[in-house]
């Protein structure tokens, strides 16, 4: 690992400044992202600052509208385990759960979650292959490369990566808030509008500026949070990012579907909303497996699988019908 | 790790500008480690496991693969299993850290290491002292009610007695054993939580 100055932040105010000031300064919660990027020389910090101290970050609130705020620092495993979270929005347990391994879901921090990097290999090749996420410019060597685990929706020939995140998924699927404090003061930002598509920056993984620190993560109410799932399909059962998943939350009348939510992972630069099935799957039953899935393959339509990855286009219509259909049955 | 190896160029927004060979300063951790207290002198980049092993000369905690992946480096934080390669020591000034060597008590072993020994939980070894660290907090965790990936409602409270060889197996997916004793890690880490 390269070397660096480390210091301990105490106060918010002092923490942003201090970010903004400095392009050679990180910060650092969980570390579990970082601290695999500096060994794989992708990430350089000249200084990390500890945020870790900072006050009032770690709390998991059930707001009395129905909703949650979830403060940056809250670990992964103690969100999953909160009895208000799995009850309001099992989705939401279910994609932590889902995700790394007890330990790291120990370590990970939400804030730090929602800003892993992709895992693409030439990403994190210490090589230092072409890839214009790491080193702008110097080309996309997934693109016409080893590109199974790649997107099939929404990539550029600058960029074909995806983002690993399952939380950030299911965080779509709900319409997830992301606050954010910087040097300018506080702000909300869309979840679906937090992460972005490539384009020809793929260097910016979302919209996040200098100086800009997530402070929570709130989730407004939802009739359809109750009867969420989030389904992951990988390589292996467990301990592994996902080749496809999706997160439906879904509001039932009776055997009628009244209102569904439904974002995939694994598809794109970002967490991929299925809007043309959410509108489409109004008033279907949930038996009438044929419509389900005309309904699911609209959102299909402008599907553009890479050389490795057609595969992803039949296997994520098949994990967002099951995803639907789960969930419900929970309502 | 620690070599030079070519240099990043261009800016890019994760803050990730730094060169090689800046200026760093060693800094003064003092950590609660196995009960007593630990005052070492650490440059900033050190992993928590590296100053346990070479600082400290506590070589229970085993570095695999160093990036995460493994688990053979568990130990606990404030009593929680971590991996101690991708953290640095430097972030747990003040913490109680407990590594194997810490879980004897009064020359008995701890459960989970007994069970592992009668179930003949491992064959080179290597990856025991991460399983038992990581089996110990995981039974704390089922303790706790915490849900898991292989549990089949997280809306409803999670007791010990739900805790079966599937869930054991899902829990302890983040230790892995090139020997591949896993029926018999399963096995005695199931003792072990009918013992605790």
């Amino acid at each position: 690992m390269h070397t660096f100055t480390f210091s301990r932040a105490a106060d918010l105010t002092k923490a942003i400044a201090a970010h903004a000031e400095d392009p050679h300064l990180a910060f650092i919660a969980g570390g579990t992202d970082l601290v695999g990027l500096m060994k794989d020389h992708v990430a350089l910090p000249q200084h990390v600052l500890d945020i870790n101290s900072l006050p009032d970050m770690s709390r998991i609130e059930a707001l009395p509208d129905g909703g949650l705020r979830i403060g940056a620092l809250a670990r992964m495993n103690d969100v999953a385990a909160d009895v208000e979270v799995r009850r309001r929005f099992p989705v939401i347990t279910e994609s932590l759960l889902f995700a790394a391994s007890g330990q790291i879901r120990n370590m990970a921090s939400m804030g730090g979650n929602i800003m892993q990097r992709t895992r693409c290999a030439y990403f994190r090749d210490e090589d230092d292959l072409p890839c214009n996420k790491r080193r702008p410019g110097s080309g996309c060597a997934a693109r016409d490369g080893l590109n199974r685990l790649h997107a099939i929706f929404g990539w550029s020939d600058e960029c074909v990566a995806t983002n690993p995140s399952d939380l950030a998924v299911a965080l779509a699927a709900l319409d997830a808030n992301v606050i954010v404090r910087g040097p300018e003061g506080q702000r909300s930002i869309t979840f679906t509008e937090f992460q972005r598509l490539p384009g020809n920056t793929p260097e910016h993984d979302n919209v996040l500026e200098r100086g800009d620190l997530i402070i929570s993560i709130e989730v407004p109410p939802r009739i359809e949070g109750r009867a969420s799932h989030y389904l992951k399909v990988r390589d292996r059962q467990s301990y592994e990012f996902a080749l496809v998943s999706t997160a439906a939350a879904v509001a039932m009348d009776g055997g009628r579907i009244r209102s569904a939510r439904l974002a995939m992972g694994g598809v794109a630069h970002k967490p991929w909303r299925l809007t043309a099935a959410e509108a489409a799957l109004r008033g279907m039953s949930l038996n009438d497996i044929d419509a389900l899935k005309k309904a699911i393959g609209l959102s299909f339509i402008d599907a553009r699988p890479l050389a490795q990855n057609g595969f992803k286009v039949e296997l994520g219509q098949r994990v967002a019908l099951r995803a639907v259909q789960v969930a419900g049955g929970r309502a | 790790m620690g070599q030079s190896l070519p240099l990043m160029e261009g800016a890019l927004p994760f803050e990730v500008c730094g060169r090689h060979g800046g200026h760093t300063k060693n800094m003064n951790v003092s950590m609660t480690v196995n009960g007593s207290v630990q005052a070492i002198t650490v440059e900033p980049r050190m992993t928590l496991l590296d100053a346990l092993r070479d600082v400290l000369r506590l070589t229970g905690p085993k570095k695999a693969c160093d990036r995460g992946e493994c688990g053979a480096c568990t130990v606990l934080i404030e009593g929680r299993r971590v991996l101690s390669c991708m953290t640095l020591a430097v972030m747990h000034d003040g913490q109680r850290i407990t590594t194997i060597e810490g879980l004897e008590h009064d020359a008995r072993l701890n459960a989970v290491q007994e069970a592992f020994i009668e179930h003949d939980g491992f064959q080179c070894g290597f990856c025991t002292s991460g399983q038992i660290m990581s089996a110990v907090a995981m039974i704390e965790e089922a303790k706790l009610g915490w849900p898991s990936a292989a549990t089949e409602d997280v809306t409803r409270p999670f007791t010990l007695n739900d805790l079966s060889a599937a869930e054991i197996r899902e829990r302890m997916s983040g230790n892995l054993c090139r020997c591949s004793c896993y029926p018999n890690i399963v096995d005695a880490v199931t003792e072990a939580t009918h013992r605790s």
